[in-house]
């Protein structure tokens, strides 16, 4: 049955996280101008009387969402507070961990599960197409160790976590199937955190440039355990890359949450210079001003529903590839644009320090970029309309 | 909770209506269009699917089935995918019944309802648009004045769909600071209905007209809802979503029809598809007719659960009215020249989204 309305079980779970979200907010503007800072996330002084997380995937009754909806809405009101908030989560919460648990073998989820893992594809030579990834992995039969060499970069978390998971070629001649994913740990010889990225928003979160030389890691930490090389389809690839269907939803429920936030600032200023906000009238009889804000709320709506969208496909263990890489896409050109528009309603308000929408606007624009551009989710979402291969659209 | 799923009902609506737009409203839609006609048999075929009657109470001559909003706007999008003029057609009676199921007193059901849902195509349809630039629906120009056991009105109404055939209209007038909503007879002294169809852009197999209320007066009985009247405003909101459905539909035949001509076309060596300029087109026109659509549902629900949904169904309404026109307009891009011309379906359904987008008030869900 459609619905769209949240249970108060629902409900009382998201409250709680915009309570905190709030007080994470205070600390917003803190984290951007301390990029250089290192906090320890439970150093915000209420973070010791917050609410663990609650058990997301448990339902009262039929009437509450299913775990995978509910997580992004979790997201959203997370990232709502602020996307620094996301600093004091547990120690769970990386993408490298959702690699862990997509295609790690049982054994390697249980050793390293409570664990932040980062997650490293990019590197300098290559970004958008990860098969042409150069860090290499050589394997020493003597020893039963691979040795790694090569330069990550742009890896989210990769300062704070206490491992990752590395993509590595064993055979660049196999192109894309000699692509393999590897799990060490901070402290492994060979492995530096070599840089911290100054940038234009999301500052509370570090981003890390790895380089690995002549590092060693015991043969069974490479992620899955298939050392084969398929020569034909993309073998172990495809199954690290199963990882984005859900992923991608959660990056655009950042989004989501950020921009829900600037409207929700933006809707409050409107009120108090006395603007109707009359989604009943027609386009004459509401002001130029009003009818910008309602049409990025609307734009915003469409977004969050793209989303929720994805998230209720896995709930019903139905695919999503094109669903999550829908809802990627259009919340990543949605968010820039309701975070740029609001300021443009706001006027001064809005680029002033003194508030957070110049921070929001900037935080934003990372979501088009990371985990996917907003060019690839287009990529994918045509070879999906056209039934095409990757071979024929790129 | 947050669900997208169809009941198994729903589900089977959806696959019949769907294969009733492709067999049998896709092959009629051209020359309606072109000759600005609507055959008799199609209004009685669609009538037997029981898109008017079967939310009907079996009291009122209907088939009894729950009141579901979001059952007729999945009906629609599939009809409009067909055409979206004859999908207005198929729907415009429904718009008075409905209004009437949701808002009606008890006396104003029994009284119309028998009548509107027998076994051969019946009409009473909405008449809320107004003539003039910046019309607004919640702000009719047409007045209504009360006076002793009733009220005369005062106005003029277009794009009334059967103005031709109708046996009621259903004209919202502004009541003092009120909206408000008044059946009136097609006979009532004082109504002018115009001897000719309307000429519009788009919707040209659906006969429109504009009425003239010259003080025509109506009873207390005649006003929905009674004396205290019905909620118009809930009333418009279903016309917002509907309208929204339609143009769910019309831009996903578009994105439909681009598809496998994308795949097809051959230039500088290879399939327009392959190109990226084509490919991201048609990307972002499926993803915006997924955005429209869940904004259409929530609308939907909304309404079917008995919420305000003046939000819901403005974003819905204003969300598919630009991005429906938007996929509409890439279709003709995409087929280029051949998109402009009338051998291929992209011009009429860039047509209809245009049309759609800026008429509240014809159909509701």
């Amino acid at each position: 049955m459609i619905s769209f309305e949240l249970s108060e079980y629902d409900r009382a779970k998201l409250d709680a996280i915009k309570e905190e979200g709030l007080i994470c907010r205070k600390y917003a503007r803190y984290y951007d101008e301390h990029e250089e800072t290192e906090i320890p996330p439970d150093e915000l002084p209420e973070a010791k009387d917050f609410a663990p997380t609650p058990n997301l995937a448990s339902r009262q009754s039929e009437e509450d969402s299913g775990p995978s909806v509910m997580a992004m809405l979790y997201t959203v009101y997370r990232c709502w507070g602020d996307y620094a908030v996301k600093l004091r989560q547990p120690k769970a919460g990386g993408l490298g961990n959702a690699a862990l648990m997509a295609a790690g073998t049982d054994e390697q989820k249980q050793r390293w599960i409570n664990n932040f893992l980062a997650m490293a594809i990019t590197e300098p030579g290559c970004g958008s197409d990860p098969s042409r990834v150069t860090a290499s992995a050589v394997l020493d039969e003597e020893t039963n160790e691979w040795i790694l060499n090569g330069e990550k970069i742009f890896v989210t978390g990769g300062v704070r976590a206490d491992g990752v998971v590395m993509w590595a070629t064993v055979d660049k001649s196999a192109g894309r199937a000699g692509i393999k994913s590897f799990l060490v740990m901070k402290g492994t010889p060979g492995f530096e955190v070599a840089k911290k990225e100054k940038k234009l928003g999301i500052r509370g979160e570090d981003t890390a440039t790895y380089v690995f030389s002549d590092c060693r890691i015991p043969r069974d930490q490479l992620l899955g355990g298939n050392e084969e090389v398929q020569k034909k389809g993309s073998g172990g690839f495809r199954g690290v890359m199963k990882t984005f269907n859900m992923t991608r939803p959660a990056v655009a429920a950042f989004g989501i949450g950020i921009s829900e936030a600037a409207l929700d600032f933006t809707r409050e200023e409107l009120e108090k210079a006395g603007v109707d906000l009359d989604y009943g009238a027609g386009m004459g009889n509401r002001s130029a001003v009003a009818e910008k804000f309602m049409k990025l709320e609307a734009l915003h709506e469409a977004s969050k529903l793209t989303v929720l969208r994805a998230a209720w496909l896995a709930d019903q263990g139905q695919p999503n590839n094109m669903e999550s890489s829908v809802c990627k896409a259009h919340a990543g050109s949605a968010v820039r644009e309701i975070t740029q528009g609001c300021i443009d309603i706001l006027g001064p308000l809005g680029v002033s320090r003194d508030n957070l929408v110049e921070k929001w606007m900037r935080d934003c624009r990372i979501i088009d970029i990371y985990e996917g551009t907003g060019q690839i989710q287009r990529l994918i979402i045509a070879r999906g309309l056209f039934d095409y291969t990757r071979d024929d659209l790129n | 909770m947050i669900s997208f799923g169809l009941t198994e009902e729903q589900d089977a609506i959806r696959g019949a209506i769907r294969e009733f737009a492709q067999g049998v409203v896709r092959p009629l839609a051209r020359d309606c269009d072109e000759q600005s006609k609507l055959p008799d048999d199609f209004l009685q075929q669609v009538w037997e699917l029981g898109l008017t009657t079967t939310q009907v109470p079996e009291a009122f001559g209907g088939m009894g089935a729950d009141r579901s909003q979001t059952t007729t706007a999945i009906a629609l999008e599939e009809l409009a995918y067909g055409d979206a003029g004859l999908a207005v057609a198929a729907l415009a009676p429904s718009g008075f019944v409905n209004a009437l199921l949701d808002h009606g007193t008890e006396e104003q059901k029994q009284r119309l309802l028998p009548g509107l849902c027998g076994t051969e195509f019946a009409c009473g349809t909405l008449a809320v648009v107004e003539p003039g630039a910046m019309a607004d629906a919640s702000r009719p120009k047409t007045t209504a004045t009360a006076k002793s056991g009733g009220y005369v009105l005062k106005g003029t109404k277009r794009f009334v769909p059967f103005g031709d055939r109708a046996t009621h209209f259903l004209v919202v007038a502004a009541l003092d600071s009120e909206i408000a909503a008044f059946i009136v007879a097609r006979d009532a002294a004082g109504l002018t209905i115009g001897a000719e169809a309307e000429k519009n852009l788009g919707l040209r197999a659906v006969p429109v007209h504009t009425l003239e209320l010259d003080g025509v007066e109506v009873s207390d009985g005649d006003r929905l809802g009674g004396s205290a009247g019905g909620n118009v405003r809930a009333l418009l909101d279903t016309s917002r979503a509907a309208l929204a459905s339609c143009l769910v539909g019309v831009a996903r035949a578009a994105v439909e029809y681009c598809v496998p001509y994308a795949k097809e076309r051959v230039a500088f060596g290879e399939e327009i598809a392959k190109k990226q300029a084509i490919a991201f087109m048609l990307a972002e026109s499926h993803t915006e007719v997924e955005a429209m659509r869940w904004l259409v549902w929530q609308a939907a629900s909304k309404l079917e659960k008995g919420l305000d949904a003046t939000k819901a169904s403005y974003q819905a309404w204003s969300y598919a009215g630009e991005k429906g026109l938007w996929v509409a307009d890439n279709g003709i891009q995409v087929l280029g020249g051949h998109g402009f011309t009338r051998e291929h379906p992209v011009e009429l359904w860039f047509r209809s989204a245009r049309t759609l987008g800026v008429l509240e008030g014809t159909v509701s869900i």
